[in-house]
């Protein structure tokens, strides 16, 4: 190992000391743009000095990610960024890795990938671009493309039902899992302030509006009637939405119901700590339903151990139990015997 | 049981083969390995050859049940497990008609009567019992009614009549050993090792074989014993290992002899999975083993190790070497470090698992999209996987490269005595990192040897970006000029050629000039290494030259190769070495190949020598 220079005080990082030398090369008015932008506001924030830090990355239009980030980083190959981002973690736990991925990378050809990373818990934040749509090879339904979608392979419309990435991640085992959109810089920045802090893998799904092949995606949560289809989750606080903050959803009989907000009621609390996998669930699905608002924030945060944790603790007290491998002892064990 | 005090024979032998042969659940292996162990011990050189059916286990009594496990040891060199063999223990019918061909004229047939039922005869296709129709005349036959003789010995422990079944193993190998003058106390010492929590199973086995062993002895069905002298071999310690254990043990040791952690993300697959499990011991090795969900997985993390500054190790065979094909051409572009070991098996698709074959030599060299060399290197034997394993790790180390390293289903479960080399006499493999000055340039080579100079996660001021887009020269950057991109495909290309200045070429056996070389690479080193002493013994003239590294190519091939009326490659494919020798060479090389999941046998390389000769 090489010695690490550390700045004095990493906390004297701006914004721009994570801006690498590269062009950045998205379409104008992508989305892609913001959640570059919100992620350096909040790299200076997590105090870790940037030789640090690493992104991984998969293929496509939001894989270009790393290049444009003043750290260490790795454009891998389509899917595969958890395999080595995992392989990073675990050789050198002091890392921060992120990884950066996007609806066809991480749910299509690396969703095997991704729902074992989640299910491992290891400490690594991933950062899903969800457009719904393969941008880079320029407009093909994704697996988050809605059913019936017309694209230029599908002319006559998708037959897929598309993938639900917070349920998945939940399903999975992620202990920390979130959503956000590029047109909310506030919100999305304080998740992923939050999924950066997190011990084990969070999960953060981006809506991200790609304004050539699917512009206007997510227009409903983004246009001027927003407040009306967002909610945003906050903890310990009521489901409270709506233009004029007087829409509530509440959990009654196992489900999520939408009502008028009655200030002498009480309604169910956002508990994202506790785990309560129905209501993680039911809060996961409500995006699926028109009648319902999209919820936006931490769905679940657990404190679990994780695999990197437990990894470095088993090869610790193997060491205690077996001693330092020795060259000699590894050689010679066995059944042994010499010829004079 | 008859005992009368007999007096027993004893002959002197140089070499002997054992085929031990039954059920898959009979413990063949087990009774195999222990022989193996105590032959070693005792001092002679030897060479075995495990042979299982896919099935984990397959049906009793059937055909394609039968386990195998062979050994042939000696008091001189042994290269081989033997093409054929000296007696062959058969624990039921179907072992009996599966291996009888192999079995030498007059060879030694011990058989367990108990298990020549009815029913087990007609499962094994014998319309007649063959112990009673003459059928194996011409073969010493002793027919030991084992599975009683056991039940006998067993008879005051508290064991079920199943359990006591399972020890007949034991006495059959004790029987073994009387006729072998093995000593029983290696064995012994194992299962009191082995079955430490249960005190009446080491005493029902070691019952089981002290009374096979007494039974041979004392019964005048068995007149002969036979002694195999002590090998004279070079003086040190030994041990015996298997392909895989050899390949882990040098993996670990180059990892430390560079400092650095060794990082598997693996994936089970036969015959590869054993390096995951042997590997996943050594913890305190800082060994850390990652059980990946595929085998993409499994080489994307390793990868992603040796970015941050482990040596990074995967495993698999042939199908699982397709699937990482992809991290491959990634590894190259990327120029990071990496060992892929491919275990071969009989291919194409699953194929045969459990068999071994030399057929994915041209998927480790080509078989990749672009221009994207990788160095491949073969491993000759079990114990050589040691020397290869390290070289390969060597070698992607000092060149930023990933390494194919070749072995096979026939040298990963195989074993041999392996003289243990100092571990204070094995140079350190010494890595230069870039310095942390603020000007890294992560596409900037060592002049020597071509190798980028990495920097580590962690190295203040060297923060960069790796990917697979091509790269600009020197700074990395992603490129797409048309003669930056020439010229990087040739860099690649230069770099791997540069591996000759720091390995060296293999040694030409024989005259550098003649008529006949033969030109080999891999686990046929053996079989060819006794075919081309037969040849000479017989008074003939031939050159022998056995490949390692198959990329690049041995820079002193073509000072002699075209010296020779003829060139024979034997493989066990179709011709794969051939193409290349043929190709890079301009020579009329001829094949010789047999593709049947098995070793080739001397006879078979000798046969084609007569055959290109003409002699």
């Amino acid at each position: 190992m090489q010695e690490t220079l550390q700045k004095d005080s990493v906390t004297q990082y701006s914004k721009d000391d994570f801006s690498s030398d590269q062009e950045v090369r998205w379409c104008p008015g992508c989305g892609d743009y913001s959640i570059l932008a919100q992620t350096k506001k909040v790299l200076p924030e997590l105090g870790i000095p940037r030789e640090k830090i690493v992104f991984v990355s998969g293929i496509g239009c939001s894989s270009r990610f790393p290049y444009y980030v003043n750290s260490y980083g790795i454009h891998s190959i389509h899917g595969r960024a958890p395999a080595i981002a995992s392989g990073i973690k675990l050789t050198n736990p002091e890392l921060k890795v992120f990884l950066v991925t996007g609806d066809g990378d991480g749910l299509s050809i690396g969703g095997n990938h991704l729902i074992h990373l989640c299910r491992r818990n290891i400490d690594i934040t991933v950062l899903l671009f969800n457009n719904r749509i393969y941008g880079l090879t320029k407009g093909q339904y994704s697996p988050t493309s809605e059913k019936g979608k017309i694209t230029k392979s599908s002319p006559y419309g998708a037959l897929e039902n598309p993938f639900n990435p917070i349920k998945m991640a939940i399903a999975a085992g992620a202990t920390f899992v979130a959503r956000s959109i590029d047109r909310e810089p506030k919100h999305l920045a304080e998740t992923i302030a939050e999924a950066a802090k997190h011990k084990g893998t969070s999960f953060v799904e981006i809506y991200q509006n790609c304004n050539i092949f699917n512009d206007g995606a997510f227009e409903q949560l983004t246009g001027k009637e927003k407040k009306d289809h967002i909610v945003i989750m906050e903890e310990d606080k009521p489901y409270i939405f709506g233009t004029n903050n007087d829409q509530v959803i509440d959990w009654r009989d196992n489900h999520f119901y939408r009502e008028k907000l009655d200030s002498s009621k009480s309604y169910i609390n956002h508990t994202p700590n506790k785990k309560r996998d129905a209501i993680e669930f039911a809060l996961a699905e409500l995006s699926d339903n028109p009648e319902l608002p999209t919820p936006i924030g931490i769905f679940k945060r657990t404190n679990e151990e994780t695999y990197d944790g437990l990894l470095t603790k088993q090869v610790s007290d193997v060491k205690e139990k077996l001693g330092n491998g020795d060259l000699n002892k590894l050689l010679f064990s066995g059944n042994t015997w010499e010829i004079k | 049981m008859t005992v009368k005090n007999t007096v027993k024979a004893s002959e002197k032998k140089q070499r002997i083969t054992i085929r031990f042969a039954g059920d898959s659940g009979d413990g063949i292996q087990l009774s195999g390995g222990q022989f193996t162990n105590t032959t070693a011990l005792f001092g002679n050189d030897l060479s075995t050859l495990p042979d299982f059916p896919a099935e984990i286990r397959a049906p009793a009594g059937t055909l394609f049940g039968v386990s195998g496990f062979q050994i042939q040891f000696s008091s001189t060199d042994v290269h081989t497990p033997g093409d054929e063999f000296d007696v062959l223990i058969a624990m039921n019918p179907a072992a009996l008609k599966v291996n009888l061909k192999q079995l030498k004229q007059n060879g030694i047939i011990i058989v367990n009567k108990d298990a020549f039922s009815v029913r087990n005869l007609k499962l094994a296709d014998y319309d007649q019992n063959p112990l009673e129709d003459r059928s194996l005349d011409g073969y010493q036959v002793f027919d030991v009614p084992i599975t009683s003789l056991t039940r006998e010995t067993l008879v005051d422990t508290s064991l079920s009549a199943k359990e006591k079944d399972r020890c007949k193993n034991f006495f059959a190998l004790g029987i073994a050993y009387w006729m072998f003058t093995r000593p029983l106390d290696t064995t012994l010492r194992w299962i009191e090792t082995k079955f430490k929590s249960k005190p009446d199973l080491v005493e029902a086995n070691s019952l089981a074989l002290n009374a096979g062993y007494g039974y041979a002895l004392s019964t005048e069905i068995f007149t002969t014993s036979y002694h195999i002298e002590q090998a004279k071999v070079e003086p040190g310690i030994y041990r015996n290992i298997t392909g895989n254990e050899a390949i882990v043990i040098g993996l670990i040791t180059a990892a430390k002899k560079a400092g650095m952690e060794l990082f598997l993300g693996g994936y089970p697959i036969t015959p590869a999975s054993d390096i995951l499990h042997y590997m996943s011991r050594y913890r305190n090795y800082d060994v850390k083993t990652f059980q990946a969900e595929d085998e993409i997985a499994g080489i994307g993390a390793a990868l992603g190790a040796s970015f941050a500054g482990a040596l990074g190790v995967t495993a698999s065979s042939g199908p699982g070497i397709a699937l990482k094909s992809e991290f491959l051409g990634y590894a190259v572009m990327t120029e990071l470090p990496l060992v892929v070991i491919n275990i071969q098996r009989g291919g194409p698709s699953t194929g045969l698992p459990t068999k071994t074959e030399q057929s994915d030599l041209l998927q480790a060299v080509y078989g990749r999209n672009g221009e994207a060399p990788i160095p491949v290197v073969a491993a000759q034997s079990p114990a050589d996987c040691f020397n290869a394993a390290f070289e390969a790790a060597k070698i992607a180390l000092k060149f930023t490269t990933p390494v194919l390293l070749l072995s096979d289903g026939y040298i990963a479960n195989g074993a041999e005595p392996w003289r243990i080399p100092d571990p204070d006499n094995i140079p350190e493999i010494k890595i230069q990192y870039a310095e942390s000055n603020g000007e890294y340039k992560p596409y900037l080579r060592n002049p020597d040897t071509l190798s980028r100079i990495m920097s580590l996660p962690g190295t203040a001021g060297n923060e960069h970006r790796l990917g697979g887009l091509e790269k600009e020269d020197i700074s990395g950057n992603v490129s797409y000029d048309a003669d930056n991109h020439d010229k990087m495909v040739r860099l690649r290309a230069e770099k791997i050629s540069k591996i000759n200045t720091l390995v060296s070429s293999p040694v030409l056996d024989g005259e550098s000039k003649g008529d006949v070389l033969i030109i080999s690479w891999g686990s046929t080193f053996g079989t060819i290494k006794n075919a081309v002493e037969k040849i000479r013994e017989n008074g003939n003239s031939v050159s022998w030259y056995h490949m390692r590294w198959i990329n690049p190519l041995p820079p002193n091939l073509s000072e002699f190769i075209h010296n020779f009326k003829h060139v024979l490659v034997p493989e066990i494919n179709l011709g794969q070495l051939i193409k290349i020798i043929r190709s890079e060479y301009l020579v009329d090389a001829k094949p010789f190949n047999l593709v049947r999941g098995l070793p080739f046998s001397t006879r078979d390389i000798i046969n084609a020598y007569y055959s290109i000769t003409g002699k």
